[in-house]
This record gives structure tokens, sequence and C-alpha cells, in this order.
């Protein structure tokens, strides 16, 4: 006698509560803290709310706590809950050349003004365990300098001399593209490029920069600049009749400089690439303003070869929530298809057996 | 950081007004693909966001929905978005196929016949038939345009120099209303033929892919096939153990691990009201009822 | 002049009116020539009426460019009632809007002034609301196409040359237009898949 499985509504309820016993572990281990998460896991934090296009802290660290440390989870959750904000409009652009800097260097100049500002970076550090992090510490007190007042571009300097492309001019009456508004078509205008690679996953923008480097659409860049800092946040209020300060947004910016495109009748300059996120995210910003670049293959007239360059292969795949999704959901039941599959695999087999098994007789279909 | 006043059947108007349009296009111009800005839903992509967007959008306090997985509304998923809809609209729900105003699924199209008063709601994973012949979005959508769909039967003929057989055993891509060839989703392809002059409205939603697409009550659905390979059904040749019925598609359910198995109507509600009715399978036994739906 | 206090008022429950007021157009454009009733009942600007004003407020908003016809466009009233409670943008170019509403049936736009949509995105295309004087009453009109079972027969009064004019949408398939006629509550709507029977009737 067979008896139908049947209970899934209580089954999926006592998941629900190993799940959250799971997710605080030992009971005995004190529960950890958004603001610890915030503070400690800072950068966490930033690839939260970057890739899930939510600045707000608290909640990226709510999410990371929820999802267990799983840093997809936590994007998916802050983006679920972005999608039922509402909104009131853009901001206006925020303007990276004013940052209160806290890191910026540059690859392309021994000095520049405003000078090489190291900053918090793993970039020197060995990559030794350091056992003392294991128990509990106070690190010294960091070391304090005078901020320089002006900190200008680095493309903006070589800008001035013509020796790189300006940037796009913008139109300002035109809309800002928002992929979440509006569905994507093809060919996509670079502002829907960035946005849709400002929200992609890090990996896949880190593995498609670094095919650009081995020659998969090479594109020969510079680390222009790379910037850290805290930058101000303004909005345009029509009833007021002027922006309106909101505070200010911790964020790094990558401009890659790349090689040359001019032609007869147009002077050969530098070409850009172009990376920006929330917090401090910078091996986000560098690959991404290396596929920025390579995406604008079109526009400066390459030939397009590499996956890298290719807007609707890395459009359609850069955003980790719905690859997650996508590939997770191949958990779920579908032995309705298999089922088909199955029947049609008998049947062939059968008649391949057949046909063998008649080897006089001509394979008749 | 409070996140719980959330909108009739979830979705904010605004995004229910998108979803409406394209859902009146979708529906006067059968089979095509039209782009919908599909919204990051609480569930993952892949799991049903684009149905639950469509039915969000449609449903109201009146309606009576069914979600089925598999044909089986007790499926682990099914039971979720039905619970999803219980407590963000509060809308009856139930199991049964006749009494159902909106029904989504999940790969089956159900047993019962349906009716006028029904809309079906389909997940969809692919929304594109001809994607797996060509990846470009851009080169699908110029085939569409021009109803240039010689690629689709090229790879059809292909199976049958192959195998002897279209070796398409779901998601059999149909043609509506002789100009769209259209992926039914990924039912087996013994339900192709429910979807031909259907008195129900047929909604597909595929959210990751953010297409929405349609086929109005009696539109003719013809499976593609050639004339001396004529599209034909496939169910494996054995009454279900439970109900007896010999009309409907089966589950193959593994007994032992000696090569045992039995045959079972995937459709619970279908096999349940026949066993209800006092049809009886070679190993009936009324399987035991949850003892709610939520 | 109307001002915003005296302006007729939206829906009562903007999310169930809609809601409802939706699937009573899904009904009618899932099932051509077919009448179906409008519930909700919104203040209506002259001359809209009650059927056209729920429709509007259930689908319009700023993203849905609306043309008015001469009818429509009479008095300020109606585009001064869209704006406010839709956000709609009122646009004097007919091939650019999501919507055009008509007023006067007779008065009718050449229908490829309007948004015929491409051959990749028929979707894009505009939907002419219509206001007529009855959809009960008048000349027979014998449709068939997808969502209707064998023939329908739609009674109203619509300029006789309407299904001359619409002959364009058998033509451009899958670009057209598609109409929703709209007579006080009743609705009904005639796809670009829906064609005259040939004898006619």
């Amino acid at each position: 006698m067979y008896v139908a499985v049947k209970g899934g509504e209580r089954a999926i309820e006592n998941a629900h509560r190993l799940l959250a016993h799971e997710r605080r572990g030992d009971r005995d281990v004190p529960e950890i803290s958004l603001s610890q998460i915030s503070e400690q896991l800072s950068l966490g934090v930033d690839r939260v709310m970057t890739e899930g296009s939510l600045y707000d802290r608290e909640l990226a660290a709510l999410a990371i706590k929820q999802a267990r440390g799983d840093l997809i989870e936590a994007i998916f959750l802050v983006r679920a809950f972005r999608a039922t904000l509402p909104r009131f409009g853009a901001t206006e652009p925020v303007d990276t050349g004013a940052m209160q800097v806290r890191r910026r260097i540059s690859s392309t100049f021994k000095d520049i003004p405003g000078g090489q500002v190291l900053g918090p970076t793993f970039d020197y550090t060995h990559r030794l365990l350091d056992p003392q992090l294991a128990g509990a510490g106070s690190p010294e007190a960091p070391a304090t300098a005078e901020p320089l007042a002006s900190m200008p571009r680095v493309t903006d300097i070589l800008g001035r001399d013509g020796l790189i492309e300006p940037s796009p001019e913008t139109d300002a009456d035109a809309p800002v593209g928002d992929l979440t508004r509006e569905p994507l078509s093809f060919p996509a205008d670079r502002d829907l490029r960035l946005q849709n690679l400002a929200r992609a996953d890090e990996g896949f923008l880190l593995a498609l920069g670094y095919s650009t480097q081995r020659g998969y659409g090479r594109s020969h860049p510079f680390a222009g600049e790379i910037r850290f800092g805290d930058v101000e946040v303004e909005f345009y209020a029509e009833d007021a009749g002027f922006a309106v300060p909101l505070g200010a947004m911790a964020m790094s910016e990558c401009q890659m400089v790349n090689q040359f495109k001019g032609s007869a009748t147009e002077a050969p300059c530098f070409t850009r690439g172009y990376g920006l996120a929330f917090g401090q995210s910078e091996r986000k910003t560098m690959s991404m303003a290396l596929v920025d670049r390579s995406l604008r293959a079109r526009e400066l007239e390459e030939e397009i070869k590499a996956p890298a360059q290719d807007e609707e292969f890395v459009m359609s795949h850069s955003d980790n929530v719905q690859a997650t999704g996508f590939v997770e959901h191949l958990k779920l039941p579908h032995y309705v298809d298999f089922q088909s599959e199955l029947g049609l695999l008998r049947k062939l087999r059968a008649e391949f057996f057949e046909a063998a098994s008649e080897p006089l007789k001509e394979a008749a279909e | 950081m409070n996140a719980t006043a959330y909108n009739f059947a979830y979705l904010d108007e605004q995004t229910k007004r998108m979803i409406r349009r394209a859902i009146l296009k979708a529906i006067a111009i059968p089979g095509y693909q039209v782009p919908f800005a599909s919204r990051e839903m609480p569930m993952p992509y892949g799991w049903g966001t684009g149905g639950v967007q469509v039915t969000a959008a449609i449903l109201g306090p009146g309606d009576v929905l069914k979600v089925i997985d598999q044909g089986s509304d007790d499926t682990t998923n099914a039971i979720s978005i039905r619970k999803f809809f219980a407590r963000t609209a509060g809308v009856a729900t139930t199991t049964s196929t006749g009494e159902a105003t909106v029904i989504q699924t999940r790969h089956r199209i159900p047993e019962a016949p349906l009716h006028s008063g029904q809309v079906l709601v389909y997940q969809v994973p692919i929304p594109e038939p001809l994607r797996f012949l060509e990846p470009r979005e851009t080169e699908t959508r110029r085939m569409h345009a021009l109803g240039e769909y010689g690629l689709m039967h090229v790879k059809l003929y292909e199976d049958i120099a192959r195998f002897g057989h279209i070796a398409t055993s779901y998601a059999y891509p149909v043609k509506v209303n002789a100009r769209y060839v259209m992926d039914p989703s990924p039912t087996p392809k013994f339900d192709n033929p429910k979807m031909d002059d259907c008195p129900a409205l047929q909604l597909f939603g595929a959210g990751r892919e953010k297409r929405i697409y349609a086929i109005p009550p009696h539109t003719r659905v013809v499976s593609l096939d050639f004339e001396d390979h004529p599209f034909t059904r496939y169910r494996f040749d054995a009454p279900c153990a439970l109900c007896g019925a010999d009309d409907s598609y089966l589950d193959e359910i593994v007994t032992d691990d000696r090569g045992s198995r039995m045959f079972v109507c995937s459709d619970t509600d279908y096999c349940e009201g026949r066993q209800a009715a006092g049809h009886r399978g070679t190993e009936s036994a009324a399987p035991h009822k949850e003892s709610a739906h939520g | 002049m109307v001002t915003v206090a005296e302006m007729p008022a939206g829906f009562a429950d903007k999310v169930l009116s809609a809601q409802s007021t939706f699937r009573s157009v899904m009904d009618a454009m899932a099932r051509p020539g077919s009448v179906q009733r409008i519930h909700a009942v919104p203040g209506t600007p002259a001359p809209m009426m009650r059927g056209t004003a729920a429709i509007a407020l259930t689908l319009f908003d700023h993203d849905t460019p609306v043309w008015l016809d001469k009818a429509m466009s009479a008095t300020a009233d109606v585009g001064k009632w869209l704006k406010f409670h839709t956000s709609a943008p009122v646009i004097a170019d007919s091939a650019a809007s999501a919507f055009a509403l008509v007023g006067n049936p007779h008065d009718i736009p050449p229908l490829d002034r309007l948004a015929l949509g491409s051959n990749e995105y028929p979707d894009r295309s505009t939907t002419l609301i219509m206001q007529v004087d009855s959809l009960h009453a008048g000349p027979a009109w014998e449709l068939i196409g997808p969502g209707i079972d064998g023939a329908a027969v739609l009674q109203a009064t619509v300029p006789a040359n309407l299904f001359d004019r619409l002959a364009i949408n058998a033509v451009l398939f899958p670009r057209g237009i598609d109409v929703v006629l709209v007579h006080d509550d009743a609705v009904v709507a005639i796809p670009r898949t829906t064609r005259l029977a040939a004898h006619g009737a």
C-alpha cells in the first residue's frame, strides 16, 4: 500500500526553526551584534551595500547576520527590501573630485598633487596569520596628518592636456536609466551598463576583468587613480529650488586609463574605464573599471571577440541574485519533466536494442 | 528598519500598474513576450517570481487561489507560494481545480478541464523558445519579429535524424494563433493539447528573464511537428495505482532498491477527487490529508 | 476653472478599486466583444465617463504619456485631473502616446498617427480608449479572433468605418492598435487580433 507524501507545511516550519537554531550556534557564545558586524566586518558590509544597491550599514549588517555570513544571501535580502521602498527621485551626481579622501593612489605618476595616500589597505601587509587577533586587543591609534586641501583627479590632470578622452557629455534633460524600473533591452547605453556593473557580483567582474588582462579583449589598462573616502550627497528639491544636502556616503572610485583611440581626424588619446562602489570596495571598482572599458568596444569600434566585451553576455549573467536563484532552482522538484525524459529515453533505448538485435534488417528510421 | 507594512498582495501599486499594462499587451499579442521591469521578490529568482508577480497583479480579495508544483498542491514550493498570498492578500486558497479562480502552476496543467472563469498563471524559467538554439536576445527578437522559425524546425528535424523522434519531451514549443512560436514553460508535452482552445485565460510570468506572455481563451495553440512525424503525447501506459485513471499524467514512484516502481497521478487533486468518487487502483489507500492547507 | 479642492475625486480605495477595474479590463481584452462592467466609482471630469476615469486611475502613471482628442481637451479639466490623480504626462504627439483618450468617436486620428509598435517590440503601441454612446444598442458586429469562442456579436454605436480602419491591424500584425470602448461603466475591448467575421453582420 502506498501513502502519498504530505505534510510539507510542517516540514517547512520545522526547517525554519532549525535554521534559526543553527544561525544562533552555540548559545554559550555571546550573540553577535549588528554594530559588531558593521564595525568589524566592515568590508563585508560594504560589499552587501554595493551589490544590494542600498546604502544602509545597519540593514546590511542585519542581512549578514540573518544570512549567517552568506554574502550573496545577504545581498538578496537587501535587494528584496529595497524593491519595496518608495522612491522620491534621483540625487544630484556625486562629485568624487570633492571627496574627503581616506585613501588615494595612482599608478601612473610617481607623485601627484595631493600626494599618494595609502590609507587603510591590505596592500603591503604580509599575509601572515596574526595570532594576536585571536584574542581581544586594542590596536594602536592611527597616525594623523593634516588633510590636504585639494586632490584633483588624475584623469582631470590628463584631460587638461587632451591626453585622455573627455568624460562623455551627459544630456541633463535625458532621464537617468534604471534597470530596476525598466526592462533591459540591447544594445544598452553606458548608464545602464554601469548600473548593471555596480550591482554585479564582485567575483564575476573580477574573473572577467582578469580575463581582459590575459588577452581576452585586452585594453592595456593603468590604474589612473583609485580613491576612497566620503562624498556629499545632494538632492535637488523642486519646491525649494536648490540642492539640499542629504549627508555623506563612503565610496570607492577607480578610473582606469587605457590605450588609445584616434583616427585620421582625431588626435590619439587615452580612453577611460570607470568603477564606483559604496564603502571601501577596491577590488570591485577596479574589476568594474576593466569591464566597463571592455564593454565600450562597440562605441570605440573595436572588434568584439572576448566575453568581457560582449554586453549581452556580461549584463545577462553578472547579477548574483539572479544567478544564484536560477542555479539553485535545480533543487526544486523536476520529477514531472524528468518522467517525460525517462519515457522518451526508454523508448529510444528500446528501439536501439531492437535494431541492434536485428542486424540483417536495416535501421528503418 | 521597519519592513512589515507591505501592500495588498505585496507589490506596490506602481509595480502592479506596470505589470497590468504588460498583461494587457500580452493578451492583445498572443504568444509575444512582453518585457517588463520584474521586481526583486522576497523569494529567489527561478522559484516562481514571474508567476508570483503576475498573480499579485491580478489577485483580488474575492479570488480563490490554487498553487501547484509538479501537479501537486503539497510540494514545498507550492505550499510556500500559497502561504505567501494567504498572508499578503488574505485570499481564500483551495486545492480544488474546479473551485479556484486563479491557479498558479509550475510544470503542469491540471487534468480537470479549466473553465472560463479561471486564470492559469504559469511560472516560466526561460521564456524564449529559441534560447537554446540562439543565446542572444538581439537575434531571437529579430527571429520573432520576422516570424523566422526555420532554426526551430531544423533542430526538431535533427532530432529525428539522430534519434528517430523529436527528442523534446517537455517545454515542447507551440505556435500561438498561427504567428508566435512560444515556450509553454517546462510542462511535459502531454499537457500541450490542453492549451489549445482553452476556455481559461493563460498567463505566463518569467521574473528573472523579465517577460510576460499570454494565450487568450479559445486561441489556437499548435505543437510544432512534421507531417511525417506528427506531435504525440507521452504517458506511461498504465492506470494510476491509486485511482485507476488511464487518462492522467503519471509520476513514477520508486518503491524499493530492487527495481520496483509504481505509477500514480501527478495531479493530486484529480487523483483524490477520483478516489473520493469511489475509483480505485491496485494500491488504493486514501492518502492521509494534512488537516489544513493554510 | 477647477481648483484642486473642487477636482473630482479619484478612487476611494485605490488598491482594491484598481484591482477590480483591472480585472474587468483584462477580461474585456481576453474576451473581445464581451461587455464587462467596471464597479469602481471614481469622480469624473467632464466629458470623461466613469469607466474611462476608472481605467485611467488603474493604468496611467508618469510612465504612460497620454494623448487627448479635441473633445477630451476642450477644457483643461481632464488634463488637470489626469495630472493630479495619475501623474501621466499629457502630450501633443499622438505617436508617442501609451494611451489615447477619445471623447468623440467620429473624430479619431488616423491610426497610423498613433504608436503602432515595431515588429521587435509590438507592445510599444498606443491603447486607444474611446467613449461611445452605447455598448448594447446600435449596429451589430460579428467578431472573430483569439479570445472568442466561435464568434461574438457586439452591438454598439461605433463609427461605421471603425472596423475598416482597424483593418490596418491585420496588415501590420504583430504591430497594431488595441481599442477599448467605454460607455458609462461598461467596457468592450477590440485588441489587434480581432477581425470582423468574413460575411459581415
